[in-house]
């Protein structure tokens, strides 16, 4: 049985196998809108999140099967103070695959070690969040046609950000792959990142402003810029709007770079841009359901030929 | 040299860096064990200015060698019996350790789960760098 803890769980190969399901999920949606019937997915989260939540859902759901499952600690037995290795043996009693979010980094590890269904890491802490990273990789691949030969630029918080850090561990083991590293020297790539693409001999440049490099770009990933990382306020009303993508901005940039970001935006993007056929970030959210509709799938032993069979 | 009595079965761990003996002494749990055990602080080196040496008389596969290589795998140890020095072990650094150190990453799984063991899983042979199993915290310090 498997289980999906880090993007990295799954061989480059693997993941090809579950981008092109996804795209034949994509492009066939009534071929798969009965493959799980019977089947249950189990959403234990102990802290909120009801995007991440509400996209494992739907993809259940889109799939012909159904969804059980807690959306916060106070609400499940975790405020009794149960263990994780508790719940998941109960859960594996009531369901076929369980979508565990929490709060303490390496949770969903420990769920699965004592599970008997498989168990997708919905996001632990600041830790791993590998749907999100799987999500950013089927939409490049889907719109770009190939996640090798490219110049990817990432802008906003570099310093805490684990969906920048995530991304670029998936994204190094493609060929090619150049990093533009925009921020204000405040949130910085960190130098364990830096070190390793050093090591791996990957080209890197850190750049402050956007202006500078919009137009060498294949990919823009915009992150937040939170008010809690500064010190004081004037520097946060300052770099926000520094690192703001408006109209003006994306006029510098190439026809066909693609705008990613992992959403919720608050106003690192101007709603202007929102229209822009490059703007593809909500494009991305209806990529987040197909690619755990493969991973549910995949997990479930149920996948292509069965798909397949079933039309 | 100091004289400490000859042990007849047991160990002698040489090359231990000087002042370090008696964290070792507690990471291998000698205070729980029944048997006498010297501990040789600052003794004079050829190959290093000073060191530590530890003598255990004991049962030879009463040590667990794991602990040892974790904390440092430069120690000599030397197998002990009938007052001869019979084997060299050479120590290499164990690819998991269970339940030696604890994570202190207070995010981590680890601070709350009850009866979860703390594993460290070595992830860089070269470096030496040893992450928690859950969290993948680096050890900052290893004893
Ligand atoms: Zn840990």
């Amino acid at each position: 049985m498997r289980h999906l803890m880090s993007p990295l769980d799954f061989t480059t190969r693997e993941l090809e196998q579950l981008f092109d399901l996804a795209n034949d999920m994509e492009q066939h949606r009534e071929r798969y809108a009965h493959i799980c019937e019977g089947k249950k997915l189990a959403t234990c989260f102990y802290e909120p999140s009801t995007r991440t939540r509400l996209s494992f859902e739907a993809a259940m759901l889109n799939l012909g099967g159904q969804v059980l499952g807690f959306s916060d600690a106070s609400s499940s037995s975790a405020a009794k103070g149960e263990s994780v290795s508790d719940t998941i043996r109960v859960i594996s009693c009531y369901a076929d695959i369980c979508a565990m979010r929490h709060p303490k980094e390496g949770a969903p590890m420990v769920a699965a070690g004592r599970s008997s269904i498989p168990v997708i890491n919905a996001g632990d802490g600041g830790h791993q969040h590998p749907t999100q990273t799987l999500t950013d990789l089927l939409t490049i691949r889907s719109l770009k046609g190939r996640l090798s030969d490219l110049t990817i630029g990432l802008c906003g918080d570099l310093k805490f950000g684990r969906t920048v850090h995530s991304l670029i561990h998936a994204l190094v083991r493609y060929e090619n792959i150049r990093f533009l590293f925009i921020s204000p020297e405040e949130l910085r790539m960190p130098s364990y990142m830096t070190e390793m693409l050093r090591e791996k001999g990957i080209a890197y440049e850190e750049v402050i402003r956007l202006e500078d490099c919009i137009d060498s770009l294949d990919l823009l990933y915009m992150t937040r810029v939170q008010r809690e990382r500064f010190f004081n306020e004037e520097d946060y009303v300052r770099l926000k709007d520094f690192y703001l993508l408006d109209k003006e901005k994306l006029s510098l940039a190439k026809d066909d770079m693609l705008i990613l970001h992992p959403l919720p935006r608050v106003n690192e993007i101007s709603v202007e841009v929102d229209d822009d056929p490059r703007a593809v970030y909500f494009r991305q959210a209806q990529y987040g359901v197909y690619i755990r509709m493969a991973l549910i799938c995949t997990l479930l032993g149920l996948t292509g030929e069965e798909g397949g069979n079933i039309c | 040299m100091l004289n400490v009595g000859k042990i007849e079965e047991g160990f002698v761990l040489d090359h231990i860096k000087a002042g370090k003996s008696l964290s070792i002494y507690h990471h291998l749990q000698l205070d729980k064990l029944d048997c006498t055990v010297a501990i040789i602080k600052n003794a004079r080196s050829s190959k290093m200015e000073r060191k530590d040496i530890i003598k255990v008389e004991c049962d030879v596969n009463m040590l667990n060698l794991d602990i040892l290589g974790f904390i440092d795998h430069t120690i000599t140890v030397n197998v002990i019996k009938d007052g001869k020095i019979v084997e060299k072990k050479q120590l290499s650094l164990p690819k998991e350790i269970k339940n030696v150190i604890r994570c202190k990453n207070p995010r981590c799984i680890t601070s709350i789960e009850q009866g979860l063991p703390h594993i460290f899983v070595l992830t860089d042979p070269q470096k030496e760098v040893y992450r928690c199993k859950y969290c993948e915290e680096k050890c900052r310090q290893r004893w």
